[in-house]
């Protein structure tokens, strides 16, 4: 069936029992993303330590209305980059995009995704791959934010 | 196409009707028979609508009111054939109707012709917005209705303010707005999320009594039930071809006859002029003012067709169809728990649109359940932000009928909902 196949158990699980939710201190960035067609919305928070692509996220906390898609996603963003480099994050980060906007035609590495490549059934609706990305893109976003602000502190012309 | 997906009480002979609709008879998600609700976004278009702009476009096909060959004739006497059959079955005169991309070119064309009434003198009075002027919309709009105004709004300096709505999904008339500053009272006549149908008499007494305009959105009304302008009283109404199982890309704006003579133009350019000059121009009465460029054609002539089609029917009877349909939805749906139904539960001034949410499944959820099972509705907030907004939500689930539904679709929706209701749950 091909629900099941969208709706992995693993994804039904952090939708119910997501991880890391809740808005937290201390935080070096907070960014609030939406989706028009859909009206969800999400808030994230990012705690870096160190600087550069190097940078370790110490904290990702987020306060989110959505789809068990954009809830799932959110709650699994989290225990893939936590602990992380910005770096790493990242690599993850454009992996699970090209995934998600692949409709289907694109090979998941499970080696880089690890559990996000639950979310490959989702390519294959194109109406719900933004609904994966929401949390993703916020997260990207708030790091963005921490590195440009620190490049500005540091005199470093972007 | 089965049985089991005609049922119903009402006098139609749905079973006929439906095979007028070749996409209605195609299967979706491996192999599922597609159950269409969502007509409230666009409907599906009959055989004779196609017919009608296949035929017009292989026998007829010229630009309209120009040239003088026997094609330039022949086009524009279909396009003006068309324009007088929407005009009666909207009970307008045809020079009342001005041929629009959609409903929302036609409100912004109103709202743009209001700010160009700064620019000309003379009759146009009337339509001139300054700051301390007010507009008075609704809570339950639909964007096209809302934005349009707010943009109005920055370009004058007018203030735009709202009715309210209650608990129940009704305009609150006790949050009335309108006073003497108010020159412009535009409204749904039908929520396209609550499927409340508005009292449009009253808000028409309303802003008369204080001599403001009135501009109703029509698109959610037309479709479903009898309509006719002139008894309504409103100085200004819009709909969308494509909602009435006619063509996309043609809407219709009426307006008062005394009204579109007074009124500046919008788009300007070729067709909609009288004289021109290199240093200015004058203009062409309407409804050629407000048709700049050449139109729209074949689609005017399907939106006729779609007219022809509907008023074989009957709209009454089109009407009553779905009164049923929409009766049935609510009872269903209200007897699962954790459905809670999103506007009037009573069928009394209401229309087939019946928005929902179900406790524990997003919207969107929903919609892929059903989805799944071949049933197409629509999820979010149907371009109606501040009204969802409203009711503390961010999503709801909407399904809306139109003639070729049926009883059983409504059956299906409701197991549809009941099976998201299980896959959802803890127990899975």
């Amino acid at each position: 069936m091909q629900l099941e196949q969208m709706y992995q158990e693993i994804i039904l699980d952090h939708y119910r029992r997501p991880h890391r939710q809740g808005l937290r201190e201390p935080f070096d960035a907070e960014t609030f993303h939406v989706n028009p067609t859909c009206g969800d919305e999400v808030k994230l928070r990012v705690k870096l330590s160190g600087a550069g692509p190097d940078a370790v996220v110490e904290d990702v906390s987020y306060d989110a209305l959505g789809c068990s898609i954009s809830q799932a996603a959110t709650s699994m963003l989290t225990d893939l980059v936590v602990g992380r480099t910005v770096a790493e994050s990242f690599t993850t980060l454009e992996a699970f995009q090209a995934m998600a906007q692949g409709r289907g035609q694109v090979e998941p590495d499970e080696d880089v995704l690890g559990d996000a490549v639950a979310f490959a059934g989702v390519a294959r609706y194109p109406a719900r791959v933004k609904c994966a990305l929401l949390g993703w893109m916020a997260f990207k976003d708030a790091v963005a934010r921490v590195t440009d602000s620190a490049a500005q502190t540091n005199g470093v012309k972007r | 196409m089965t049985a089991v997906h005609t049922r119903t009480a009402s006098a139609l002979d749905v079973t006929k009707i439906r095979a007028d609709f070749p996409l209605l008879a195609r299967t979706v998600r491996d192999g599922k028979p597609l159950v269409y609700l969502d007509s409230g976004a666009t409907s599906q278009r009959p055989r004779q609508v196609l017919d009608a702009e296949r035929a017009f476009l292989e026998q007829h096909n010229a630009a309209v009111h120009r040239g003088a060959h026997q094609l330039a004739e022949e086009a524009t006497d279909a396009y003006e054939s068309a324009r007088a059959r929407i005009a009666a079955f909207v009970g307008a005169d045809p020079a009342e109707l001005v041929f629009t991309k959609n409903a929302t070119e036609g409100i912004n064309l109103v709202a743009y012709a209001m700010s160009n009434a700064a620019l000309v003198d003379g009759d146009a009075e009337q339509f001139r917005l300054a700051p301390g002027d007010e507009i008075v919309i609704t809570e339950m709009e639909h964007h096209a209705n809302l934005v349009p105004w707010q943009e109005l709004c920055r370009r004058t300096g007018a203030t735009l303010k709202w009715f309210g709505v209650t608990d129940g999904g009704r305009l609150d008339l006790d949050t009335d707005p309108i006073t003497p500053l108010t020159k412009i009272v535009a409204f749904t006549h039908q929520s396209n999320v609550l499927g409340t149908v508005n009292p449009v008499a009253e808000l028409v007494r309303r802003a008369r009594e204080v001599g403001a305009l009135t501009l109703l959105d029509a698109c959610q009304s037309v479709p479903h039930s009898p309509v006719d302008f002139h008894a309504l009283g409103v100085d200004f109404a819009v709909f969308s071809g494509h909602k009435m199982l006619g063509p996309s890309g043609v809407g219709v704006l009426y307006g008062r006859s005394e009204l579109l003579e007074a009124m500046p133009p919008f788009l300007t350019g070729g067709s909609m002029i009288e004289l021109v000059h290199m240093e200015t121009s004058s203009y062409a009465p309407p409804p050629q003012r407000f048709e700049a460029g050449v139109p729209m054609t074949s689609q005017a002539v399907g939106l006729a067709a779609a007219v022809d089609y509907l008023t074989e029917i009957g709209m009454d009877q089109v009407a009553a169809h779905e009164a049923e349909l929409t009766r049935a939805a609510i009872d269903a749906l209200d007897a699962v728990d954790g459905v809670t139904i999103i506007g009037p539960t009573d069928v009394v001034d209401r229309g087939g649109a019946v928005s929902f949410v179900v406790d524990g499944v997003h919207a969107h959820d929903v919609g892929q359940v059903l989805d799944d099972r071949g049933i197409a509705v629509r999820v979010g907030h149907h371009c109606a932000w501040p009204l969802h907004r409203r009711f503390g939500l961010a999503a709801t689930v909407r399904a809306s009928f139109h003639v070729y539904n049926t009883l059983d679709e409504v059956n299906a929706l409701v197991d549809g909902v009941r099976a998201a209701q299980e896959f959802f749950g803890e127990t899975r």
